[in-house]
């Protein structure tokens, strides 16, 4: 090719472009005259269609969350014009300083443009919205939106539902921008766990506005536009009245309530007292309250039963009485005197020496202390540390010392400590049994959170596992697609060692020390607990199942600074168990009519104390 | 000898009457779109406008110190221009400042510069220095070739790291100006087919683009006489062709950036996403769409008056154009650009300089390439590239760098009259 050919070869290149760009202008302009009606209608406008937020309802379809109304007044910054402000700030009532605070505010927000409507003023109320919409043509610019807000038919389950508020700068972040300033999004609990279900998708929609910002119509008949998907209804696997009850037997009480069934691992209450009307997180006054509440020195918003550790007290000695088996160091025969006590552990008067399942029974400390020193110096292993090992593996494995995995945040993971812990403490090869006695009996280096004792008794219910206990149990009517909560966590202890420990659960029930907690006609394994805490008064803790056969229900109670087990939790545990059971709990009238009676304000927090 | 001074005569009237139109037609279109009732003045150096008046200003004041240079700084000191716009280039990796999710800018004091704009005629100048060297054969020395591709590369590869992939494929267009200066016709012509292979292969699934290619094959050995050559040569294209099919989905999937992808979707029709890259195209095509025939007249554009056009004083600058003149000024500015293109290339094919044949050359590509992609993209063409409009988009840096550009080739050219006696000696 000559250079005089490859010359002609750009310019026939360039003129071709101009020819093609021609044409392309001459049908855009003069053939298709769809672009000058578009013009005509002056704006095309993106409008956002919130989806309808997923409902919640409880496990036997019962309503728990619906959505509200709510207005809010936007505006387009650009297209404001001829305004007039005195009458506008009447409608609004507001001054005309705010008018002009709030228009700098909105100015200063990030990602604020002239041409995008932006939130004015957040849910006006239904008078305003009415006044205003008269109006809505003097104020060129404004418009209202309407979107939802959550609504609670009942004041129960706060810690569980969470609540929604507007997004943060952050979230928008992470969302690459599917969040908008203003937008909802789950805060706390279920709501903010299945954000991604409830929310839905958000949809567009593509409007032709006159300059006088009325709408005249579908941008290419609505060809672009994507409509919203709604949110995914969940089933919460709580029952409403179960949970109801747990919250009135609480009241005045700090404490918490979990109960879980069994066999698939969902939990049926989740009580945490104190608590609060989640239908005060809804609506404007949100900010305002929850502060309240942030401030409240009885720390409603904390969600004790997942993350409050407790010593457990005596119900360890379920646990122990299983160990030891595992081990090979304890039998049902296996017979311990008590003379008040072991060493410097007391234990109050009761017959002597005893077997496995009456020492369940009485909860003899002596009996348990011997177990201890017998698992953790036990002669097959050549240190205690690797003792220890194995105590650690079985408590682990009933899943202490870890966070379960519950589908909330903050789950606490409770206090089990590791050898290296105590080897710290004393030094390698120098501690023994008798150093961390006091463990045998539930107490010392030992925490667990109420989920945690109400999964270890649910565990010891299934003679050998659990399933990872989780709040949601359906989603849009399928059962909940997390794979962890439909599989079987193994403890480390055969299913041959559980019975002799059940029937002496039993018997703590039916002659034991929870013979208060007994239900007619319904079989009840338990045990309970009392936990000294150097914070003040004991904590009153239960741990049962019921019915002995194919249990049903397995629920931990702990009441802070209550005094005895067999006070407090057994009962409110007994209650609930019966309701659960039975549909009903007004059977033994003085028994609920005492539980719902003390309303004592407790003198101190021990809890928010220890979890600082 | 004595160092003659070009002749007023000399300069190149016609070019530097275009430029001024276009410079005017700019700033006219810039105060158009960021027009307000409120604020008329057009003196008023807070808004764009202002501004530009400043920077057009500037650049006419630059571009006569360029006139009066001597024309053999610009060969002299190819090498050192091009060095300094490179370090620059590395200087806003390490000192840039970030806007609109591109950190290719130097900020001093209020303005801020954009070293990319500069590399283009740095670039420009070191090609032409380089390929104007004694003993150059560009068509015929492989190692040439790979430098040449080499000097062009080097700003690309550092530009992309800024963010900056409009102006990263701005220096493909100098694949022209090797093709005036070599380069096989054959090269252009299967990078032209590359690109309809890659558009094709991104609409239709690779494997029945794979099967049409066999087919295509086939058909093509059975009409022509086959010789093993020509059986080798097709099947390694086949080959080579299904190769690049398969690596263009992998690519487009895997490496590019989510909005680059859906850019190109939204282009291709695959994808009607009208909020982020289709909305600004829509509204693109509003606003020309509405100009009619006529137009609607300086400052009546309610499509851009209402700011309902993304980036309309910048890379939508062509609305405007469209909406205000209509159809009638849309042709007349076309065709006054391409006439500009035409004067361009009869300049630069008239020298007898290499290095100012290939330098003006350079000029002529990289204005097509942004008046082709800039133009194509309010048009719906072609993809959003965020590339100015020479001499019409607001923008000191780039306004600055156009009119370098331009002027040195308007002042290399003035010389061709003293160069009939032997050049730069």
């Amino acid at each position: 090719m000559d250079n005089f050919a490859k010359q002609r070869t750009l310019l026939i290149i360039f003129i071709s472009v101009a020819l093609i760009y021609i044409a392309r202008l001459f049908y855009i302009q003069v053939i298709d005259d769809s672009y000058v009606f578009y013009a005509q209608n002056n704006v095309l406008q993106e409008q956002t269609i919130y989806p309808a937020r997923g409902l919640i309802y409880d496990r036997d379809g019962e309503l728990l969350v619906y959505n509200d109304a709510i207005y809010d007044l936007s505006v387009t910054p650009d297209q404001v014009k001829n305004l007039d402000t005195l009458s506008f700030c009447k409608v609004l009532n507001i001054s005309k300083e705010e008018f002009l605070a709030t228009f700098a505010r909105l100015k200063r927000q990030k990602g604020y443009s002239p041409w995008k409507p932006i939130v004015f003023q957040r849910q006006i109320t239904i008078p305003t919205y009415a006044a205003f919409q008269e109006k809505l043509f003097d104020f060129q610019g404004f418009f209202v939106e309407v979107r939802t807000d959550r609504k609670y038919k009942h004041s129960n389950a706060a810690h569980v539902m969470g609540y929604i508020g507007e997004v943060t700068d952050r979230d928008i972040e992470k969302s690459d921008g599917y969040y908008r300033m203003g937008d909802f999004i789950g805060i706390s609990g279920v709501e903010k766990v299945y954000e991604k279900e409830l929310g839905g998708i958000k949809g567009t929609r593509y409007v032709l506005v006159d300059s006088k910002n009325r709408t005249q119509g579908r941008y290419k008949n609505g060809e672009f536009d994507t409509a919203a998907t709604a949110g995914k209804n969940i089933h919460l696997s709580i029952n409403q009245k179960l949970q109801a009850l747990g919250e009135d037997l609480l009241i005045g009480k700090i404490g918490s309530v979990v109960a879980i069934e069994p066999k698939t691992g969902e939990v049926l209450a989740l009580v945490s007292s104190p608590t609060y009307d989640p239908n005060l997180l809804v609506g404007r006054e949100r900010g305002n309250k929850y502060m309240e509440l942030l401030k409240d020195p009885t720390k409603p918003l904390f969600n004790r039963p997942i993350s409050a550790p407790y010593p457990p007290g005596s119900i360890f000695k379920i646990i122990m009485s299983l160990m030891g088996q595992q081990e090979k160091v304890l039998n049902p025969s296996t017979t311990y005197g008590c003379h008040h006590g072991y060493l410097f552990v007391g234990c109050h008067p009761h017959g002597s020496p005893l077997q496995l399942r009456g020492a369940i029974a009485i909860s003899c400390n002596a009996y348990f202390c011997q177990v201890y020193r017998s698992v953790i110096n036990n002669p097959k292993y050549k240190h205690v540390e690797d003792a220890y090992n194995e105590f650690y593996k079985h408590a682990y494995s009933f899943g202490m010392g870890h966070a379960l995995g519950i589908d909330l945040y903050g789950e606490g993971q409770g206090i089990l400590k590791k050898t290296s812990y105590f080897d710290k403490l004393y030094g390698r090869y120098r501690w023994q049994a008798l150093t961390t006695i006091s463990m045998g009996i539930g107490q010392g280096e030992l925490g667990i959170t109420p989920l945690q004792m109400a999964n270890a008794t649910a565990a010891v219910a299934n003679r050998g596992y659990y399933i990872t206990p989780h709040i949601v149990k359906k989603i849009n009517n399928h059962a909940n697609p997390n794979a962890e909560y439909n599989t079987k966590h193994w403890t480390t202890i055969d299913t041959a060692y559980f019975p002799i420990v059940i029937e002496g659960m039993q018997d703590v029930v039916e002659h034991g020390t929870a013979y208060v907690a007994r239900i007619p006609g319904i079989v009840v394994c338990g045990k309970t607990g009392t936990a000294q805490n150097p914070h003040g008064k004991d904590h009153s803790i239960f741990f049962a199942f019921a019915p002995k056969d194919n249990p049903k229900i397995a629920i931990a109670v702990v009441v802070e600074n209550a005094g005895f087990g067999a006070t407090w939790a057994a009962p409110i545990a007994s209650l609930m168990m019966e309701q659960y059971l039975t549909g009903k709990h007004d059977t033994r009238k003085a028994l609920l009519e005492r539980m719902l009676k003390d309303n004592r304000k407790p003198l101190n927090d021990s809890t928010t104390a220890k979890t600082k | 000898m004595t160092v003659q001074q070009p002749k007023p005569s000399r300069i190149d009237w016609i070019t530097l009457l275009l430029y001024y139109i276009l410079v005017i037609v700019g700033l006219m279109c810039i105060y158009a779109s960021v027009y307000k009732e409120t604020n008329p003045n057009i003196w008023d150096g807070t808004q764009n406008y202002g501004k530009q008046l400043v920077w057009i200003g500037i650049s006419s004041f630059l571009g006569l110190m360029i006139l009066l240079i001597d024309e053999k700084f610009f060969y002299a000191f190819a090498y050192p221009i091009f060095g300094i716009t490179i370090v620059l280039l590395v200087l806003v990796l390490v000192a840039g400042t970030t806007v609109k999710g591109s950190s290719s800018w130097i900020e001093i004091g209020n303005f801020r510069i954009q070293p990319a704009e500069f590399a283009k005629f740095g670039t420009a100048l070191a090609l032409a220095k380089f390929l104007s060297g004694y003993n150059v054969n560009f068509e015929k020395d492989r190692k040439i070739q790979v430098i040449s591709a080499g000097i062009i590369i080097l700003p690309m590869i550092i530009i992309l790291f800024q963010n900056e992939t409009g102006s990263t494929l701005v220096f493909t267009s100098f694949i022209l100006v090797l093709f005036r200066e070599g380069l096989p016709g054959w090269i252009l012509f299967s990078g032209f087919m590359l690109v309809i292979l890659a558009i094709l292969a991104l609409l239709i699934p690779p494997l029945y683009i794979m099967i049409g290619l066999v087919v295509l094959a086939i058909v093509f050995l059975l009409v022509v006489r086959r010789t093993s050559l020509l059986i080798g040569l097709t099947v390694g294209v086949l080959l080579l062709s299904c190769v690049m099919v398969s690596s263009i989905n992998y690519v487009f999937e895997n490496v590019m950036q989510a909005h680059q992808r859906t850019r190109i979707n939204v282009l291709l029709g695959k994808q009607v996403d009208i909020k982020g890259a289709g909305y600004n195209v829509q509204q693109s095509k509003i606003a020309i769409g509405s100009g009619s025939f006529w137009g609607k007249g300086f400052l009546q554009g309610t499509q851009n008056k209402f700011r309902f056009v993304p980036e309309q004083s910048t890379d939508f600058i062509f609305c405007t154009i469209g909406e205000e003149y209509g159809f009638l000024g849309s042709f007349i500015f076309v065709f006054l650009y391409v006439f500009l293109l035409y004067r361009l290339l009869m300049m630069a094919e008239r020298q007898r300089q290499k290095f100012n044949r290939v330098y003006g050359y350079s000029v002529v590509c990289i204005l097509f390439f942004h008046f082709v992609i800039n133009v194509g993209m309010t048009l719906g063409l072609m993809p959003v590239i965020g590339i100015p409009l020479p001499f019409i988009s607001y923008g000191g840096s780039a306004l600055l760098s156009f009119t370098i550009l331009l002027f040195i080739f308007i002042r290399l050219d003035a010389n061709r009259v003293n160069e009939l006696r032997g050049a730069f000696d």
